[in-house]
C-alpha cells in the first residue's frame, strides 16, 4: 500500500474502532484537526483518545460520540475555557459515557518516552502530592541506588499517533520547526504513525537538513497532504492561529443542539477537506497567512 | 494582577509562564525590572524577550518566531523538574487556605462539574523553586480546603511537602483580583500581605471562605506606576486581558 494517500483513505485504513490515538502533541499549535473531522465523518467508535492539551479537538470528537476513554492532562478550550461536550459527557454521559485518565503534561510525556524507549516506566519526581497520583498509570518506587521515593509513570503506547507538520516526503520523511511538545515522543511511542502535512516535498529537501527530520519515515504507516490541515490551530510558517474560530465553537457549543448545528457545518456537511477550505472563504484563508518571513540563516552540512 | 505578577518575576530569573495573564506579566517584567528574566513555555519554548505580538496560547507563531529555544515538553520540563526553574505561575478554579489548587471537578448543588485538569499545573506547582498562584477572588474559589489537589501547595500544613517528597519550594504569594498572600511560615498558611487600592481587608475575608489571617505589616498593594501601565498597554493594546 503506498503511503501517500488521500485523509479520506488513510483513516478508513489506519483507525479502526476501538483504537487508542494520540493528536494534540505540540500542546496548542499543530493540532490534526482535519484528520479528526474525517474521524468524525467516518463515525470511528469506541476510541481512546490521547493527548498532553488537546484544545477543543477532543471536545469535537467526544461529543461527536466518537471516543470511549480519555487519557491525558488537559481537555478543554484553551483561549475560550471549559469543553462543553467534555463536561456534557463526564456529568451527564451525553452522548455516552466516557472515562478519563488524568495526567499532568509531564507524566504523559513520560509515558510517551518509556515506551518509544521500549521500558515498562520511567520514575519522576512529579506529582508526588497530587490526587490523580492514584491513577492506575502511576505506582510509588524506590531508587535502587539512593533510596529516594519516586513516582514511576507506566508507558504509553498508542495504536496509533496523527501529527500534522509543515512539510514530508512520500515516504513520510517528516520536517517539523517550532514548539515540538511531545511530537517526537509520540511519534517513537506510537504503533503507527499518520501523518498530515502543508505540502510533499522531494526526498532531497528531507536529506538537505536532517536534523529538523523528528520522524523518519519507517515509522510512519499513512502520509497526506492536508494543507491547513491544523485548523484553526497554527502552522509555524505556514497558518496563524484562527482565534475567532475556537470563541465561536465555545459560544455555539455550549448547548448541544448549537454543538449538532456547529456540526453539520463544519463537518459532517462538508466533502473532506477541500471542502472545509471552501467553507472558510479565501478571504479567511489569507487572513491566516503568517506575516513577514523570519527566515532561518541556513546551515552547513559541508563534507 | 498582571502587573502585580510582573513584581514577582526578578532579573535573571528562569520562569515557567504559563498562560493568559502570566503571559503578560512576563512582558511587563521584562520592558521594566527583568530585561535578563528567561521565559519557559511548557510546548517547548524558550524566549528571553516577550513574544512578537499579543498571542492567546503559548504555542502561537509570535511566540516562537525569535525564541531563544524551541525543543520538546520533556526538555523544558527536565530544566524544572532538575532544580534550574527559579519560578512558576498557577492558577486554578479552587484554591484553599494552604495554598493547594484544584483544576479537576468541583461541586455544584450536589453536582459534579468538570474541570480541564491538570495541563502543566501539577508539575509546575511541585518542582518550580517558587510558585506564584494568580486567581480571580471570590468565595466559591477561596475555600478552606480543595476538593481535589490538581498542583499541591502545602497540602495540609507545616512538612506536608517535605514528608512527600516534593522537589519544589511551594507557593510564595497568591495574587487575587482583590489582594495579595503570602504564606505563614511556621503554619504554611495562607495570609493577607496586601489589599489591592480601594479594596478593603473586611472585603477580601468576605470574599474568603476560612478567617483569613494578617501578615505582619499589612499594607495597601502599591498602585501601578506610568511606566507599569504603558508597559500594559504597549503588549496588550486591545485590553483583551486587561479590560
Amino acid at each position: 500500500m503506498p503511503k501517500l494517500r488521500s485523509l479520506r483513505d488513510a483513516v478508513a485504513e489506519e483507525v479502526e474502532d476501538g483504537m487508542s490515538v494520540f493528536m494534540g502533541a505540540a500542546l496548542e499549535s499543530l493540532i490534526p484537526f482535519a484528520a479528526g473531522y474525517e474521524i468524525i465523518r467516518q463515525r470511528k467508535r469506541g476510541l481512546t483518545l490521547m493527548t498532553t492539551i488537546s484544545d477543543m479537538q477532543f471536545d469535537q470528537l467526544i461529543g461527536a460520540g466518537c471516543a470511549a476513554k480519555v487519557c491525558g492532562a488537559w481537555v478543554g478550550n484553551v483561549a475560550a475555557g471549559l469543553g462543553h461536550n467534555y463536561r456534557r459527557a463526564v456529568e451527564r454521559q451525553e452522548p455516552g459515557p466516557l472515562a478519563v485518565e488524568n495526567h499532568s503534561n509531564f507524566s504523559m510525556a513520560l509515558g510517551l518516552k518509556a515506551a518509544a524507549m521500549g521500558v515498562p516506566y520511567l520514575p519522576t519526581r512529579t506529582l508526588m502530592g497530587s490526587d490523580f497520583r492514584e491513577e492506575d498509570a502511576f505506582a510509588g518506587v524506590v531508587c535502587p541506588f539512593t533510596g529516594e521515593s519516586l513516582l514511576a509513570v507506566r508507558a504509553v503506547q498508542p495504536d496509533v499517533a496523527i501529527l500534522h507538520v509543515q512539510r514530508a516526503d512520500a515516504e513520510g520523511n517528516a520536517h517539523v520547526w517550532g514548539n515540538l511538545g511531545v511530537t517526537q515522543d509520540a511519534a517513537m511511542a506510537a504503533q503507527k504513525v499518520v501523518l498530515t502535512c502543508e505540502e510533499i516535498v522531494p526526498h532531497e529537501v528531507i536529506l538537505s537538513d536532517p536534523n529538523r527530520t523528528l520522524v523518519p519515515g519507517f515509522l510512519v504507516a499513512a502520509v497526506c497532504c492536508v494543507p491547513l490541515g491544523s485548523h484553526p490551530s497554527p502552522t509555524q510558517g505556514y497558518s496563524r492561529r484562527d482565534d475567532r474560530f475556537y470563541f465561536d465553537y465555545h459560544a455555539q457549543s455550549r448547548e448541544r443542539a448549537g454543538f449538532d448545528e456547529w456540526l453539520d457545518q463544519w463537518v459532517l456537511g462538508v466533502d473532506g477537506p477541500d471542502g472545509y477550505l471552501e467553507r472558510l472563504g479565501s478571504e479567511r484563508v489569507a487572513d491566516l497567512e503568517p506575516d513577514g518571513n523570519h527566515m532561518a540563516a541556513p546551515v552547513s552540512y559541508g563534507m | 494582577m498582571v502587573i502585580a505578577a510582573a513584581r514577582e518575576i526578578r532579573d535573571g530569573e528562569r520562569v515557567f509562564v504559563g498562560m493568559r495573564l502570566p503571559l503578560l506579566g512576563f512582558a511587563v517584567a521584562k520592558e521594566l525590572h527583568a530585561p535578563n528574566a528567561i521565559g519557559i513555555f511548557e510546548s517547548g519554548v524558550v524566549r528571553d524577550w516577550p513574544a512578537l505580538e499579543p498571542i492567546f496560547t503559548m504555542s502561537d507563531p509570535p511566540n516562537v518566531a525569535g525564541a531563544l529555544f524551541c525543543c520538546g515538553l520533556i526538555e523544558v520540563m527536565s530544566l524544572l523538574q532538575s532544580g534550574r526553574v527559579e519560578m512558576g505561575f498557577i492558577g486554578g478554579a479552587e484554591v484553599d487556605r494552604h495554598g493547594n489548587l484544584n483544576t479537576h471537578w468541583v461541586g455544584d448543588d450536589g453536582r459534579r462539574l468538570r474541570l480541564p485538569g491538570s495541563g502543566g499545573a501539577a508539575d509546575i506547582a511541585t518542582l518550580a523553586g517558587r510558585c506564584v498562584i494568580i486567581m480571580n477572588h471570590e468565595r466559591r474559589r477561596f475555600v478552606p480546603r480543595v476538593r481535589y489537589i490538581t498542583s499541591p501547595g502545602y497540602g495540609d500544613g507545616a512538612g506536608w511537602r517535605e514528608q512527600r517528597g516534593l522537589a519544589g519550594g511551594g507557593p510564595s504569594r497568591t495574587i487575587s483580583s482583590l489582594g495579595i498572600f503570602s504564606f505563614d511560615p511556621a503554619t504554611r498558611e495562607m495570609q493577607i500581605e496586601s489589599y489591592h487600592p480601594g479594596v478593603t481587608v473586611e472585603e477580601i475575608r468576605e470574599e474568603t471562605d476560612w478567617p483569613l489571617s494578617l501578615a505582619p505589616d499589612v499594607t495597601q498593594t502599591p498602585a501601578p506606576s506610568r511606566e507599569e501601565l504603558l508597559a500594559v498597554r504597549k503588549y496588550d493594546p486591545d485590553g483583551v486581558w486587561t479590560s
